[in-house]
């Protein structure tokens, strides 16, 4: 199923931000070298480039994060202080299921391109773009739309780090009356 | 020879259609939930049983994107030795993957090549498996030198071209 065409009817709230960078925005947390290890020990991956200090120098000028954790740097924080509700990562996600009426979504395709290494002590920021909205269609889940959204991550020095692009599924059950809210993500 | 060169396979050694030896793992809870919290997934369907059984409809806690995504840089990156420098990693989820089962993924190289800039690489298209049913497949393409000497991880602004 083709998922990255672009309806061309959609609502001018949707319309009109299609391919514009929006929620920009700092992390909440400058990189640590903790969560490297973290990652790597959840897959035992023992790469030495990331265990080793003496091949990091060789190979990289230091210690670099391994790269497929790159949306990591973007997660905020579950609580913070002067936070009532918990804040939600990939916000244009949650604005389409809205925009829509969708109360359901899966992400289906995920794809990561990497740039510039990922340093500790690094300030990324990130940025969301609206890539594409399909028309109507209807899975083995329920009827809803595909869309596409591509996050940017560069560091303090403007320096593109790297680029997600996330498929995102809203959809309503077929059984699901059009007041449901209820969402699985 | 240093540590960084030892084991990293040079461009030359790779030719389309060659299979990657398979990596299998046995998924546990902590797997899941190092997963989850290594990359800063706080949902709970990667935590909380009663959450993913009573939500989501599944039958426990499983892994989440992150955690899938470490799994297939390991894969790569064991294959390729410490040179190898990823560019591009994609995979597609299909169903979930939940403590208790094994892990084998696979893999196959479907492109070698030399791009305009002189730098080396390779396209693997790989697959999670349980039972040898795809839990999620997708492709990586990852930098290798093309010399002793070469290192990709050097390459910056319009020399990486990712």
């Amino acid at each position: 199923m083709t998922t990255d065409t672009t309806d061309t009817d959609l609502p001018d709230d949707v319309a009109r931000v299609i391919g514009v960078l929006q929620y920009e925005e700092e992390a909440d947390f400058p990189v640590e070298r903790g969560y490297f290890w973290t990652y790597c020990s959840s897959a035992e991956n023992g790469n030495p480039l990331f265990w080793d200090d003496a091949v990091a120098a060789e190979l990289t000028g230091g210690p670099v994060a391994p790269p497929s954790m790159l949306s990591t740097w973007f997660r905020p924080h579950h609580w913070a202080p002067g936070r009532a509700e918990p804040k939600v990562p990939l916000q244009v996600h949650f604005d389409m299921k809205a925009a829509f009426e969708l109360p359901e979504a899966i992400m289906s395709d995920y794809v990561m391109t990497f740039y510039e290494p990922v340093r500790p002590g690094d300030h990324i920021t990130s940025g969301q773009k609206l890539r594409s909205v399909s028309p109507v269609k209807t899975a083995r889940v329920g009827t809803g739309r595909f869309w596409v959204i591509d996050v940017e991550y560069r560091n303090q020095r403007g320096d593109l780090v790297g680029v997600e692009t996330w498929t995102g599924f809203g959809y309503r059950k077929p059984d699901q009356p059009a007041a449901s809210n209820e969402a699985t993500r | 020879m240093t540590a960084a060169t030892t084991g990293s396979r040079l461009l030359g050694d790779v030719h389309v259609g060659d299979s990657l030896a398979p990596l299998t793992y046995d998924v546990t809870a902590t797997t899941v939930v190092l997963g989850a919290f290594g990359g800063r997934d706080w949902r709970p369907m990667h935590h909380d049983h009663k959450f993913a059984v009573e939500r989501n409809g599944v039958r426990d806690i499983f892994l989440n994107t992150t955690g899938q995504a470490a799994f297939f840089e390991r894969y790569i990156t064991d294959w390729t030795g410490p040179r190898g420098r990823l560019g591009r990693l994609g995979f597609n989820m299909r169903s979930p993957v939940f403590p208790g089962e094994t892990i084998e993924i696979t893999g196959t190289v479907t492109n070698v090549e030399t791009d305009a800039t002189g730098c080396g690489w390779a396209e693997v298209e790989f697959a999670m498996n349980v039972d040898e049913e795809p839990r999620a497949t997708g492709s990586a393409r990852v930098a290798l030198p093309t010399t002793p000497d070469d290192n990709p991880w050097a390459r910056r602004g319009e020399r990486w071209v990712p």
